[in-house]
């Protein structure tokens, strides 16, 4: 259920790092926990990200969360099928797809170390069941 | 989603009218000539045409759908549903204080203003404050007036205290006003009892914080069992306590939050007092304050003066939050809700809402999680954790299912600390009867069929509500054709 290949936080984003490139989104825990999700505040492109600091918001039915960065960086794209301005946005693609099409933003991350230091899939899991 | 009542767009018929007014008599005005083309629509609007009666019917049917403390019971958590006493819509209908005009001259409204003070006496004697203004709307509108009145008492000290603190069980009001007075929130954590973590308290206290927020009972409808020391700490750090008064309900007649320590109060006498809850209100949100706060509270206030009353601002007022007088009539039926129970039914109202309460806890305990599971105060929160990891039935399900039965729904997914949370305020206006059936409804749902529950409501006029699509894509008003 918790894919090996990405790196988690404490507060449930997960990151794929690729080519120095991170993509972000909140895992099938959050999801669950959140509830269906009806709207997504992401930061624009050319955003300056601080590790730790919120990014963003995330609202469901039950609840409105902070989105925390997972590491220091800048926003290179943002998934606007989650919430663009048209009448298409798709916030569901969180519940329905947390590691793919529910992805929010990528980063151009400043040091990969601080990504594969962040929890990996078994750590993470423990928290999760916690 | 199914239709119960058709709007009345589609019930317009080209021409029909409630009433064909005579001739005025006068020569018709062209308005373009008059006021200019530029100020003129070219189409009429597009508005619905129907008899008054058809009107009248609408309406009525649709008031017939709503759920409300008078058909049901009503537990909402938190938001005190009790019964509302007739004899307060006696009094607020009385001609001498209905047909006042607000800006009637001070001497041919004098009864008000005697009203309006005893009700401030009444309520710094019940809350154990120096002065109070009866101007805040409800209690958010008070909540930020008090944090208004904690800004302008550190800017006068010349102190510079940025920061308002919060536990996580908080009112999500409290860190709104907080951030609207344009403080910094700081949440602290609940310890495993549901009191305030004092370790985390002292960690965050210093010369930067304003107030320290607390709501108690708490929301988890748990007395803070360390008031005092919470009260010493932030006095000591030279802070201020806000009391949230949305559960006095359970304190009334049997404790004081200015004895415990607190600075400054707000009630919502919607809820406390009866006047009544809900509906779209209006509410109303009284601040009282202690010692040399007092001298900030929102202006004017009824005064004697000699025989009568006047209207006087305290020295060092925030101003007005609120035109006129406040929700006047409101506090009306405060005043008559207060007086006819006395300081002895008053206490009687707060034992029978904590007695309520604690019955109810105890008949549904063993069905659902209970968090904190300790004597409650006049509320409790339970949780469906189990149920939602065993069944995939959730707190909302329940929620749902409890409508079948013909109950509100309790407050669900609030306080934030408590997963799938169900929160329950019976109040000391049901009788044991009501109780009962409401215990054996949730222990029944606890047991039902898994798919029941959760497709309900089966009985109510409307099925359930696809939230989600509600919150994406709300259609917010007739998009149809125009008749």
């Amino acid at each position: 259920m918790i894919p090996e290949d990405l790196r988690y936080t404490k507060e449930h984003e997960w990151v794929r790092l690729s080519n120095g490139v991170g993509e972000v989104g909140i895992t099938h825990f959050a999801q669950d926990q959140l509830g269906d999700i009806v709207f997504v505040e992401l930061p624009p492109v050319g955003t300056r990200l601080e590790a730790n600091k919120r990014f963003g918001t995330v609202e469901s039915v039950k609840t409105v969360s902070d989105l925390f960065a997972p590491c220091n960086g800048e926003v290179v794209a943002i998934n606007t099928r989650l919430n663009s301005d048209g009448d298409d946005f798709q916030p569901e693609l969180i519940n329905q797809d947390p590691y793919g099409g529910g992805w929010m933003i990528k980063v151009k991350v400043d040091n990969p170390d601080e990504v594969t230091a962040l929890l990996d899939a078994r750590a993470y899991g423990e928290l999760a069941k916690s | 989603m199914d239709r119960l009542e058709a709007t009345l767009f589609e019930k317009s018929s080209p021409g029909r009218r409630g009433c064909h007014p005579p001739s005025g008599g006068v020569a018709l005005v062209d308005p373009v000539a008059v006021l200019g083309a530029e100020l003129v629509r070219e189409t009429p609007p597009a508005l619905p045409e129907l008899g008054e009666l058809q009107v009248l019917r609408h309406f009525m049917r649709l008031s017939q759908l709503n759920f409300s403390i008078d058909t049901n019971f009503y537990p909402l958590g938190s938001c005190t549903m009790k019964y509302n006493p007739r004899v307060n819509e006696v009094t607020a209908r009385m001609p001498g204080f209905a047909r006042l005009h607000p800006m009637q001259p001070m001497e041919a409204a004098q009864g008000a203003l005697e009203l309006m003070h005893n009700l401030q006496n009444d309520l710094q004697e019940i809350t154990g404050m120096d002065g109070f203004t009866l101007q805040p709307a409800a209690g958010a509108h008070g909540e930020l007036t008090a944090l208004f009145m904690a800004a302008a008492y550190f800017r006068d000290r010349g102190e510079k205290r940025t920061r308002v603190v919060v536990p996580d069980s908080s009112h999500g009001t409290n860190p709104a006003s907080a951030a609207l007075a344009g403080f910094e929130v700081i949440t602290i954590p609940t310890n495993a009892a549901g009191d305030v973590d004092l370790e985390q308290l002292k960690q965050h206290l210093n010369n930067e914080v304003a107030c320290l927020m607390l709501t108690n009972p708490s929301t988890l409808g748990l007395f803070e069992q360390h008031i005092v020391e919470v009260a010493r700490l932030v006095h000591e750090a030279g802070g201020l306590l806000y009391y949230d008064g949305a559960n006095m309900n359970a304190l009334l007649g049997v404790a004081r939050p200015g004895d415990m320590g607190f600075d400054l109060v707000h009630l919502n006498l919607h809820k406390t007092m009866s006047t009544p809850h809900g509906g779209g209100g209006p509410g109303a949100g009284p601040v009282g304050a202690r010692g040399a706060l007092v001298d900030y509270l929102p202006g004017p206030r009824s005064a004697r003066q000699g025989e009568g009353f006047t209207f006087e601002t305290p020295s060092k007022s925030i101003g007005r939050v609120r035109m006129f007088w406040g929700n006047f009539l409101v506090l009306v039926r405060a005043y008559t809700y207060i007086r006819h129970h006395g300081p002895e039914g008053l206490r009687e109202v707060a034992e029978g809402a904590v007695m309520a309460a604690n019955y109810l806890r105890a008949r549904v305990k063993d069905a659902f999680d209970m968090p904190y599971d300790r004597l409650c105060m006049h509320e409790f929160v339970l949780s469906a954790r189990t149920m939602k990891e065993k069944k995939g039935v959730r707190a909302m399900d329940v929620a749902k299912r409890l409508l079948d039965y013909g109950f509100h729904a309790p407050t669900v997914y609030f306080p934030l600390c408590v997963e799938e949370a169900l929160m329950i305020e019976p109040t000391e206006t049901e009788t044991l009867e009501t109780l009962d059936s409401f215990a054996e409804a949730l222990l029944k749902i606890a047991q039902e069929d898994v798919a029941l529950v959760t497709t309900a409501p089966h009985t109510t006029p409307v099925g359930r509500a696809d939230e989600a699509r509600a919150a994406r894509k709300p259609i917010l008003r007739w998009e149809g054709e125009a008749p």
